[in-house]
């Protein structure tokens, strides 16, 4: 186990050497959340129904999607990509370690180490900084009970367990495609949608409710970004948070699988 | 050889380089054709959901959305080369290869590549402006034939000049910076709704500072033949995409200003 821990330890700290990125980063998160408030808004405003989310609730929905957005699996680590394309992924078949579970915790930390670079300025700006510049009303709400806070950080670390085990899938992906640019490609398209982040997935029409609710990839945002503004009562969190998990230990069965599958076949590419 | 024949010349080798690998060409194009059309299912989704946006429908959003997206499509296939410049060219040196030729940097980067799978989000565009032109029942006369075409090149112009910034700063910065995909991408999120949804300052900025709105929201209300709520003319309107050229050749002047500041990185 101390194994794995040190992998994370050790990438994580080595991510968060990319300080200019990070900040780059931030501006265009920011303004891409401003683009869909705006938005949202004007539709909300023209609107006279009622609607399934208060104002409160997709401001939250929106800046915890831009503060999160680097905890989706809609990449692939470039190292382990490039220990594809110089073969030298024969070294790792080498490692005593369980394959599967060795760039679990890689990719545990590669996830973490991106986001939370990004979270933490995007958090304190959309809390904080909006009310004293005069966007109060894009201000996030802190959650609105401690019930809400705890079940909020507890279906957050499924989300982050869920996002590793996807992105796990892509990586083990490469032993077939190698250069991995059309399944980041497929997954930039079909992620962020399906999870919510292009729009909170309560405001699809309501005859894709029951599709979008049973599958795997609502765990990534939807599920935690709901916890948090109370849109999912505390006392229904649970069974939210044991679906993730639940999806979770499927996906990551699947990659175990998949990985023996590959491991059958493979070829190392040479030089 | 004339510049023209020999950027299209690059553009030529670009293309059979890149039908070398056909496989991966569809696969791309497909990805891209889903990613661009994700947004359009976005937007489809919050109309189903709210009916409509202030005072415009569906399709007036479509017709926005099918402009940018056609226009940015060949900006994104055809500057590749001011894209890629921070990270290739001037971080690892190349850009001196290019300094010793005996033809303008600009148009040996402009023929760098021809990124044929961006037809994806072009399709995904075209489809889009289809559904808007068979909804809109719109009386098109050669004027505002005129103007469409003249806001798609102001739009193309428009976007290509902003990655040509985009290049320009990695003189000094030597990497490329993401912040400038805020504009990039950013423009076309903000240009596939009209502008007059947005905030007053935000609005100010897009149209004034940036001139997005000049090639994308102005002359496409003159299609439309509706009356503007922020107010403008129709001469205003139809003169608007101007700004896209003015804008184009600015950061031209730009580029020639960091050229005169390059200093290798000497690897």
């Amino acid at each position: 186990m101390s194994a794995y821990l040190a992998v994370v330890a050790m990438r994580y700290q080595m991510l968060l050497q990319y300080r200019a990125a990070a900040l780059a980063g931030f501006v265009t998160q920011f303004f891409w959340g401003a683009i869909k408030l705006m938005v949202l808004a004007a539709f909300l405003a023209a609107s006279s129904r009622e609607q399934p989310m208060s104002w409160a609730e997709i401001v939250a929905y929106v800046w915890l999607g831009q503060a999160l957005l680097g905890l989706l699996p809609w990449n692939v680590d470039p190292e382990i990509q490039e220990k594809f394309t110089t073969g030298a992924v024969a070294y790792e078949l080498l490692r005593p370690l369980d394959l599967y579970f060795f760039w679990y915790a890689r990719t545990l930390a590669f996830r973490m180490a991106t986001t939370t670079l990004r979270a933490m300025p995007m958090l304190v700006v959309a809390l904080f900084v909006l009310p004293l510049v005069g966007l109060a009303e894009w201000q996030l709400a802190p959650p609105p009970s401690w019930a809400s806070t705890v079940w909020f950080f507890a279906s957050l670390a499924a989300t982050v367990l869920l996002a590793t085990a996807c992105t796990m899938v892509m990586h083990i992906s490469l032993y077939w495609t190698i250069s991995g640019r059309g399944i980041t490609v497929a997954a930039g398209g079909i992620v962020p949608v399906l999870c919510g982040l292009t729009v909170p997935l309560p405001l699809f029409p309501d005859w894709a409710q029951t599709f979008l609710y049973w599958q795997p990839l609502r765990g990534l945002a939807d599920t935690p970004f709901r916890i948090y503004s109370g849109h999912i009562a505390p006392a229904e969190a649970a069974p939210e948070i044991a679906l993730q998990l639940a999806w979770t230990v499927v996906i990551v069965l699947c990659g175990r699988a998949l990985l023996r599958r590959a491991q059958r076949s493979l070829v190392v590419q040479g030089g | 050889m004339s510049g023209l024949r020999l950027y299209l010349r690059y553009l030529g080798v670009s293309i059979r380089s890149q039908m070398q690998y056909r496989a991966s060409f569809f696969a791309a194009s497909l990805g891209t054709f889903i990613v661009t059309g994700v947004e359009a299912v976005g937007i489809w989704a919050l109309f189903e959901r709210f009916g409509h946006l202030t005072q415009w429908t569906l399709s007036q959003v479509a017709l926005f959305y099918g402009l940018v997206n056609i226009a940015f499509a060949f900006t994104d296939a055809l500057a590749r080369g001011f894209d890629l410049f921070g990270a290739q060219f001037v971080k690892t040196g190349n850009f001196d290869r290019l300094l010793v030729r005996p033809r303008s940097t600009f148009l040996q980067l402009a023929g760098h590549e021809f990124t044929l799978y961006r037809v994806g989000r072009l399709t995904m565009g075209v489809l889009v402006l289809a559904y808007a032109l068979a909804t809109l029942d719109l009386s098109w006369g050669i004027a505002e034939f005129a103007v469409f075409l003249f806001a798609l090149v102001g739009a193309f112009l428009f976007f290509y000049g902003l990655i040509v910034i985009q290049a320009t700063i990695s003189f000094w910065t030597t990497e490329s910076l993401e912040i400038m995909n805020a504009l990039t991408y950013g423009g076309v999120e903000t240009a596939q709704y009209p502008l007059a949804i947005y905030r007053e300052g935000f609005r100010r900025f897009f149209t004034y500072a940036v001139p997005l709105g000049c090639v994308s929201y102005f002359p496409m209300v003159y299609v439309l033949g509706i009356d503007d709520p922020l107010g403008s003319s129709r001469l205003f309107q139809a003169a608007s995409p101007l700004a896209g050229f003015l804008f184009f050749g600015l950061t031209l002047l730009f580029w020639r200003f960091g050229l005169r500041r390059y200093a290798s990185t000497g690897s």
